[in-house]
C-alpha cells in the first residue's frame, strides 16, 4: 500500500511496541543497533502488554492511536492468555485493518539447518477466518465456533500476494486451503484467488490443500515460493517454516494494511520461558527492522544492518542458544555493533 | 475391542474397499502378502460407490451390512473431488460407522533416509466433528460462515480413547494440541474436557500445547514426541498427521486406523494419486502397514509381526523400492520381495 509515514526534523517517527516476554530485551537490541547505525528513526515507545498483571485497555488504545498517527511501527509479540479477553494482537489487526501478515522464511547464509535452499514467503489473511472470535455455547457441552470467509477479504489478500510477488520478482503463488472439506468457505477463498490471478501475467499460479502443504514443507520446502492462506493455516505454516530455517528468533515479517505497516517477527512467539534471562535471539526483530528501513526507502542503512547481522551469524562464534551458541542477547548485540564498524569500513 | 467371529473355515472375514485411483493396485499387493503369511482372513469385497439417499451422500446398504457384520474393514483411498455436490466419502464412512478416533502412528523407516531420524510419533485425531461438521452457509452474498462444532461428548470419547491407547502401547504421556488462546470456547471445551479425563488416569502424565508450538517444535525436532500420545480436534489432526508423514518420507509410508465402538476401518492416509494410477508405480506400504495395524487389532499378532519384519527388511535393503522412495521397482516387484522374505 501507499504509506506516508511522518517525518519531522529529518527523522521518521516509528511506533515501537516491545511487547511481552522477550520483547523488552530484543527491542533494546534494535534500539542499540539503530542508534549505532545512525538510522534516522525516532522511536515512540508504547508499553502495551497483555499479561494479566499489566493488561490495560488505555495503553492498548494509545498504541493504536500512535500507529494511526505514524503509519509505521515495529512490534514485538503480545502474550495471549488462554483464559481471558480477545487477543490484543488480533484486536490491533482488526482495529487498524492490517489485513496481510507476511513471514519471510529463508535460510540464513552460513547457518546450517536440515534443509538448504528454503526461500518462501507466507502471506496470511489477518482479519477474519477462524480468528473471528465468534463463538457460542448453544446447549451445555456443545460449542459452535464461526469461521468467516468473505469474498472481499479473500480478493484483497490475493491481490496483495500477487502484487507482492510481482514487486519482489517472485515466480509462483500458491493458495493454501481445505476446500475439499470446507467447500463453501475455503472454496470461496480459493475461487477468489483464482479469479484475481487472471489479472496478473508471468506468474505460476497453483493451489494446495493445507495438510499436503504441511507435509511438503517438511519434505521438500524448496518447491514453495509465495503462499497465500486464510488465517489459521498461515499460523501453522509460518511455524513449520520458521522451524525449517532456525526458529522464531530468526524469522522477520510485517503486517500490512492499506496505509499502515507494522513490522513484527514473522513467527509470533512471546518467549515467556526465557523472558528476562538475556537469552533471546534479537535477529527476527532486527531483520524486521531492516524490512522497515527498506519500506521507508532507507536502503543503505538497511544494507549495513543486514550485513552486520548476517556477518555475525556466518562467523558462527557469537550465537544465541536457539542457534546452538552460548552468547547472551547483549553479547550478540555487541558483536553486531563491532561488525557494523567493519562493514562500514569495507 | 475387536469382536469379530471366525467363519466355518476358521477365517475372519474382512470387508475390503479397494478404493479409487491406485487403490486396486495396492490392494492386490496387500492381499498377496497377507495370503503369503498364511493369515486366517477371507476378504469380502465391498463397493462403496456413493448413492444419494434423500439428497444426502450415502453408502450402499450392502456395504454397510458387510462392514457391520465383519466389524473390520481395510480400505484403499477414495477420491474427494473439490467443489462437487457430494460430501467426502471418507467423511461419510466415518459418520456411518461412528468412527470417532483416527489413529496415526509414524515411524522412521530404516533404509529410507530423510532429514529427520528416529521419528516415532503417535497421533490421535477426533474424527467426527470440529471443522469437518460440514455446516456452512452463505449468510450474505460473498460472506460465508463455516461452523466448527465441538461437543463434550465427542471430545470425551476421543480423549478417553487416547488415554486407553497410551496404556495399550505403553506410553505414559498424553498431550492435547489445541488453539484455545484464540478459539477460547470451542478448543477451550476440548482442553477442559481433557483435563477432566486426565484425572481418571493419574498414572499418565498429561499436558497441553498450542498448535503453533507443536508445529514449531515437531518440525525443529520430532524426537521429544516419541514418548507421548498426541490427541487433538479434527483439523489439527489432519494437518499434523500429514506433517508427521512428511518427516518420515511421505504418504506412501503412513498407516491409519479409524476406530469406533463396534467397527474399525484401517486405511492408508494418502489419497487416490490419480496422477500415477494404473501405472504400477504406487507404493503399497501405507496400506500394508494399515493392514498390520488391523491384524494386531484382530489379535493376529504373529502374522502382523512376520509381515512387518519382512516389510521393514525389504525397505532397509533398498533394492526393490517404488518410485516415490527413489527406487525403480513396480508395485508387484516390491510386494514379491516382501513375500520372498516371508
Ligand atoms: N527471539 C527468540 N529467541 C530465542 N528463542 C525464542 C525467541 N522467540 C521465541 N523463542 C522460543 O520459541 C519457543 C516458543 O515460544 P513461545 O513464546 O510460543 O513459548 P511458550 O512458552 O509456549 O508461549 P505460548 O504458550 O504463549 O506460545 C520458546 O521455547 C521460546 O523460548
Ligand atoms: N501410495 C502412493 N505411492 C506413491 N505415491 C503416492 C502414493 N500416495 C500418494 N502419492 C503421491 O502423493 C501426491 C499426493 O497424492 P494424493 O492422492 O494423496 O493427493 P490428494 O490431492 O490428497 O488426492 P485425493 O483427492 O484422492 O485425496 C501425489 O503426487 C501422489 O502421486
Ligand atoms: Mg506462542
Ligand atoms: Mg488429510
Amino acid at each position: 500500500g501507499a504509506v506516508s509515514p511522518v517525518k519531522t526534523g529529518g527523522k521518521y517517527t516509528v511506533t515501537l511496541i516491545p511487547g511481552d516476554g522477550i520483547g523488552a530485551e530484543v527491542a533494546e537490541s534494535v534500539k542499540t543497533v539503530f542508534r549505532a547505525e545512525n538510522a534516522p528513526i525516532q522511536w515512540e515507545e508504547m508499553a502495551t502488554s497483555e499479561t494479566p498483571a499489566s493488561r490495560s485497555d488505555s495503553l492498548f488504545n494509545d498504541s493504536v492511536n500512535s500507529l494511526t498517527r505514524n503509519k509505521i511501527g515495529l512490534k514485538g509479540i503480545l502474550h495471549t492468555p488462554i483464559s481471558g479477553d480477545v487477543s490484543f494482537n488480533v484486536a490491533m489487526r482488526q482495529a487498524l485493518d492490517i489485513y496481510a501478515s507476511v513471514s519471510m522464511i529463508r535460510n540464513i547464509p552460513g547457518y546450517k539447518t536440515r534443509h538448504d535452499g528454503v526461500d518462501m514467503v507466507i502471506i496470511r489473511e489477518n482479519t477474519e477466518g477462524e480468528y473471528s472470535g465468534l463463538e457460542h455455547q448453544s446447549v451445555p457441552g456443545v460449542v459452535e465456533s464461526l469461521k468467516i470467509i468473505t469474498r472481499k477479504q479473500s480478493e484483497r489478500i490475493s491481490r496483495f500476494a500477487f502484487d507482492f510477488a510481482k514487486a519482489n520478482n517472485r515466480k509462483k503463488v500458491t493458495c493454501i486451503h481445505k476446500a475439499n472439506i470446507m467447500k463453501l468457505s475455503d472454496g470461496l477463498f480459493r475461487s477468489a484467488f483464482h479469479s484475481i490471478s487472471k489479472g496478473y501475467s508471468g506468474l505460476t499460479v497453483d493451489d494446495m490443500i493445507v495438510d499436503n502443504a504441511s507435509m511438503q514443507c517438511v519434505g521438500r520446502p524448496q518447491q514453495f515460493d509465495v503462499l497465500v492462506t486464510p488465517n489459521l493455516y498461515g499460523n501453522v505454516l509460518s511455524n513449520i517454516g520458521a522451524a525449517l530455517v532456525g526458529g522464531p528468533g530468526v524469522v522477520p515479517g510485517c503486517n500490512m494494511g492499506d496505509d499502515i505497516a507494522i513490522f513484527e517477527p514473522g513467527c509470533r512467539h512471546v518467549g515467556l520461558d526465557i523472558q528476562g534471562k538475556d537469552q533471546a535471539n534479537p535477529t527476527a526483530m532486527l531483520l524486521s527492522g531492516v524490512l522497515m528501513l527498506r519500506h521507508l526507502g532507507l536502503h543503505d542503512h538497511a544494507d549495513y544492518i543486514e550485513k552486520a547481522v548476517y556477518g555475525v551469524i556466518a562467523d558462527g562464534k557469537t550465537l544465541t542458544r536457539d542457534m546452538g551458541g552460548e552468547a547472551s542477547t547483549v553479547e550478540f548485540t555487541r558483536a553486531i555493533l563491532d561488525k557494523l564498524e567493519v562493514v562500514h569500513k569495507a | 475391542k475387536f469382536e469379530g467371529v471366525k467363519n466355518s473355515q476358521g477365517n475372519y472375514t474382512v470387508s475390503l474397499i479397494e478404493g479409487d485411483g491406485i487403490g486396486p493396485e495396492i490392494s492386490d499387493a496387500v492381499k498377496n502378502i497377507i495370503a503369503a503369511a498364511k493369515t486366517p482372513i477371507t476378504w469380502e469385497p465391498c463397493d462403496v460407490t456413493p448413492i444419494l439417499k434423500n439428497g444426502k451422500t450415502a453408502i450402499p446398504d450392502a456395504a454397510i451390512e458387510s462392514i457391520e457384520r465383519n466389524k473390520v474393514a481395510l480400505k484403499g483411498p477414495l477420491a474427494t473431488p473439490i467443489g462437487k455436490g457430494h460430501v467426502s466419502l471418507n467423511l461419510t464412512l466415518r459418520r456411518t460407522f461412528n468412527l470417532f478416533a483416527n489413529l496415526r502412528p509414524c515411524v522412521s523407516i530404516a533404509g529410507y533416509k530423510t532429514p529427520y531420524d528416529n521419528v516415532d510419533t503417535v497421533l490421535i485425531r477426533e474424527n467426527t466433528e470440529g471443522e469437518y461438521s460440514g455446516i456452512e452457509h452463505e449468510v450474505a452474498s460473498g460472506v460465508v460462515q463455516s461452523i466448527k462444532l465441538i461437543t463434550r461428548e465427542a471430545s470425551e470419547r476421543v480423549l478417553r480413547f487416547a488415554f486407553q491407547h497410551a496404556d495399550t502401547i505403553g506410553r505414559n504421556k498424553v498431550r492435547v494440541v489445541h488453539k484455545a488462546s484464540i478459539m477460547k470456547l470451542s478448543d477451550g471445551l476440548f482442553l477442559n474436557t481433557a483435563r477432566e479425563i486426565a484425572a481418571e488416569y493419574p498414572h499418565i502424565e498429561f499436558d497441553a500445547e498450542l498448535l503453533d508450538n507443536t508445529c514449531l517444535r515437531m518440525t525443529t525436532d520430532p524426537v521429544p514426541y516419541n514418548d507421548k500420545v498426541l490427541v487433538m480436534p479434527n483439523l489439527y489432526g489432519d494437518i499434523l498427521s500429514d506433517l508427521c508423514a512428511g518427516l518420515i518420507g511421505g504418504l506412501g509410508l503412513t498407516p491409519s486406523g479409524n476406530m469406533g465402538d463396534e467397527v474399525s476401518i484401517f486405511e492408508a492416509v494418502h489419497g487416490s494419486a490419480p496422477d500415477i494410477a494404473g501405472q504400477k508405480k504406487a507404493n503399497p506400504t501405507a496400506l500394508l502397514l494399515s493392514s498390520i495395524m488391523m491384524l494386531r487389532h484382530m489379535g493376529l499378532t504373529e502374522q502382523a509381526a512376520a509381515i512387518e519384519k519382512a516389510t521393514f527388511a525389504t525397505l532397509a535393503e533398498g533394492k526393490f523400492l517404488t518410485g516415490d522412495l527413489g527406487g525403480k521397482a513396480s508395485t508387484d516387484e516390491y510386494a514379491q520381495r516382501i513375500i520372498s522374505k516371508l
